[in-house]
């Protein structure tokens, strides 16, 4: 992709740090951490890489997304605001009783989400009935999951991944958000499921790790994904927990933890240094 | 008058299913590696291309269920009670119930009549845990023809759905050429006035035979068949309860939660009257011959006998 191009995805995955940070902050509650660390893989996606209409959420023949650590939501909702699916306004209402947006996502209520989610584990199993759906119907729309490194620690992901390379689903991409934290710690402390690429390849997935932050790699990686024919593919996106507000950055506690009114001052003072910084480029 | 036939309910499924594959191209039956039981591999005979084996993985069957529902789908996703209502209970409840997805669940070898497995496979939890899962529809048929009725039904309702399927063979009491099937309605078999016995799944065909003997001793005993157990047919229990004053549930299940507390939170609300639950009474099983089981548990005619005529003395 050329600079411009590029700087323009950087800016909307700012845009997209900015409207986590505002649903948060306004829903008193939230998870900021893995919503900032995977801004740039949503924007990605949702503006360069999946065949979508905002205008037409249900169209037959599209693309489909499964935010399997449904607890990143806010970065979600974000994204699908900026890209039209529903006013940025939402995201002030987040969590609030009677909100579009839930506290996890919710597809009955809001348009753009493809599966109901936020029990870890569960997506990724969804993410593989729609593959195989789309096998089943000869259609060529292709199904993405996001997944956390610290979800990985449920067993049924690996029952999905089993399935999902058993079934030849070549039209499935996983991509895990490997910021390295979760609830408790360190993935590595917690969980340990490192090496997550030797596991993945080890199921049959083709597998590729990449910076979670460089649009170049981000758009090599899903470029590859595409011709990759007989098995699915995983991209292990290496990424920043918190990513581009100071304080959160690879910081345990931002997982699920609420700026207060200073702290929301000081993120947005980042997030706007940062865009300022992309817009002077 | 329709041949008698005596069937496990699996049976009757694996046939509707495939009996009902052309009229709806849209169902996809999907197992986790026990077709030769729960009887699904008769459906992949017949659609090979709308089967899908998940291997011994319940949870993720149901998940996988769930996506394929969100593409247009009816998948029937299908195990033993003990894994598809029992260890894949929160992802039936938040991949396919909390979505409103159009799924069908699917427990073979419910209750204690799994036999000599033992208790590990003798599901009598699942009715209670499907209940309890907001617009989760649960279906218990007791024989044959309502099976295969059931299985029809559960394609044509638009949302997710519970079936309970037997293992062992039951004897046939309705008649293929005049039965109707209805989900949310129970069917009064019997419309005795001393008293109502409600019975579900295989437990029904025990109770005709209870009802017969009771008929002999003078006791006019109503018998309704509830092969839905949510929605309950509230209107129906109700009325019993103000007609013959008192109700005996009958389920091959746990006492707790089952038939025999739908029943009681009806008519609790509505019309209180005593209801006396037969059914497990809150232990494990153990193995042996399922008729031998029954026996053992008083799951039997000569039991539910009893109970009547005690509970008419008090």
């Amino acid at each position: 992709m050329n600079k411009t191009e590029k700087n323009q995805l950087q800016k909307l995955a700012c845009k997209v740090r900015m409207g986590a940070i505002e649903g948060v902050y306004n829903a008193k509650s939230g998870h900021p951490g893995g919503s900032l660390s995977a801004a740039d893989l949503f924007t990605y996606l949702y503006f360069r890489e999946m065949k979508i209409d905002p205008k037409n959420p249900k169209e037959e023949n599209r693309d489909r997304f499964v935010l399997s650590k449904g607890h990143c939501a806010p970065g979600l909702y974000a994204t699908l605001a900026l890209k039209g699916y529903f006013p940025m306004e939402e995201m002030k209402k987040l969590r609030h009783i009677g909100a579009m947006l839930q506290g996890h996502p919710d597809m009955k209520g809001t348009p753009g989400v493809d599966m109901s989610t936020g029990s870890l584990g569960q997506g990724v199993s969804a993410a593989c009935g729609m593959a195989a759906a789309g096998k089943m119907d000869h259609k060529d729309y292709r199904v993405y999951s996001i997944l956390g490194d610290g979800e990985i620690e449920e067993g049924q992901v690996w029952e999905a991944a089993m399935f999902a390379a058993h079934h030849k689903l070549d039209n499935l991409c996983l991509i895990v958000d490997n910021n390295g934290l979760q609830i408790d710690g360190s993935v590595a402390e917690v969980g340990g499921p490192e090496p997550i690429d030797e596991k993945f390849r080890s199921f049959g997935f083709d597998v590729q790790v990449i910076n979670g932050h460089d649009f170049d790699e981000i758009e090599a990686a899903f470029h590859h994904a595409r011709t990759v024919k007989g098995r699915p593919s995983a991209i292990i996106a290496k990424t920043v927990k918190g990513k581009d507000v100071s304080f959160m950055e690879n910081q345990v506690g931002w997982h699920g933890t609420a700026p207060n009114a200073e702290q929301y001052e000081t993120a947005m003072q980042d997030l706007n240094r940062v865009l300022s910084g992309l817009e002077a480029e | 008058m329709a041949e008698m036939v005596k069937k496990a309910t699996r049976e009757s499924y694996g046939e509707a299913l495939a009996e009902l594959s052309e009229k709806y191209p849209q169902v996809v039956v999907l197992d986790a590696d026990l077709a030769a039981a729960t009887k699904t591999g008769v459906f992949k005979k017949a659609c090979p291309d709308r089967f899908i084996d998940c291997g011994i993985s319940e949870c993720n069957m149901v998940g996988v269920a769930a996506g394929l529902a969100t593409c247009g789908k009816i998948p029937f996703a299908t195990s033993f009670a003990m894994f598809s209502a029992g260890r894949a209970f929160e992802q039936v409840r938040n991949s396919v119930g909390y979505p409103k997805l159009n799924v069908k669940i699917v427990g073979s070898h419910a209750g204690i009549s799994v036999g000599e497995d033992g208790a590990t496979h003798q599901c009598n939890e699942d009715i209670a845990l499907m209940r309890t899962i907001p617009g989760m529809v649960v279906l218990n048929p007791a024989d044959h023809y309502e099976m295969k009725a059931a299985v029809k039904a559960a394609i044509e309702h638009h949302g997710p759905v519970y079936l309970r399927l037997g293992r062992l063979a039951v004897e046939s009491f309705n008649n293929a050429d005049d039965y109707r099937f209805e989900l949310g309605k129970g069917v009064t078999l019997r419309d005795g006035r001393n008293i109502t016995i409600v019975a579900t799944g295989l437990m029904v065909s025990r109770a005709l035979k209870a009802v017969k003997t009771l008929e002999e001793q003078g006791i006019d005993a109503r018998l309704i068949n509830i092969h839905t157990i949510k929605p309950l047919d509230r209107e129906l229990i109700i009325k019993a309860a103000k007609e013959t004053g008192k109700i005996i549930t009958v389920e091959e299940h746990n006492v707790i939660g089952g038939l025999g507390d739908a029943v009681c939170g009806a008519v609790c609300e509505a019309f209180p009257v005593p209801v006396i639950k037969v059914g497990v009474n809150d232990v494990y099983g153990h193995s042996g011959p399922a008729v031998d089981l029954l026996d053992e548990f008083g799951l039997n005619a000569g039991h539910i006998v009893e109970v009547t005529k005690k509970a008419l003395q008090k």
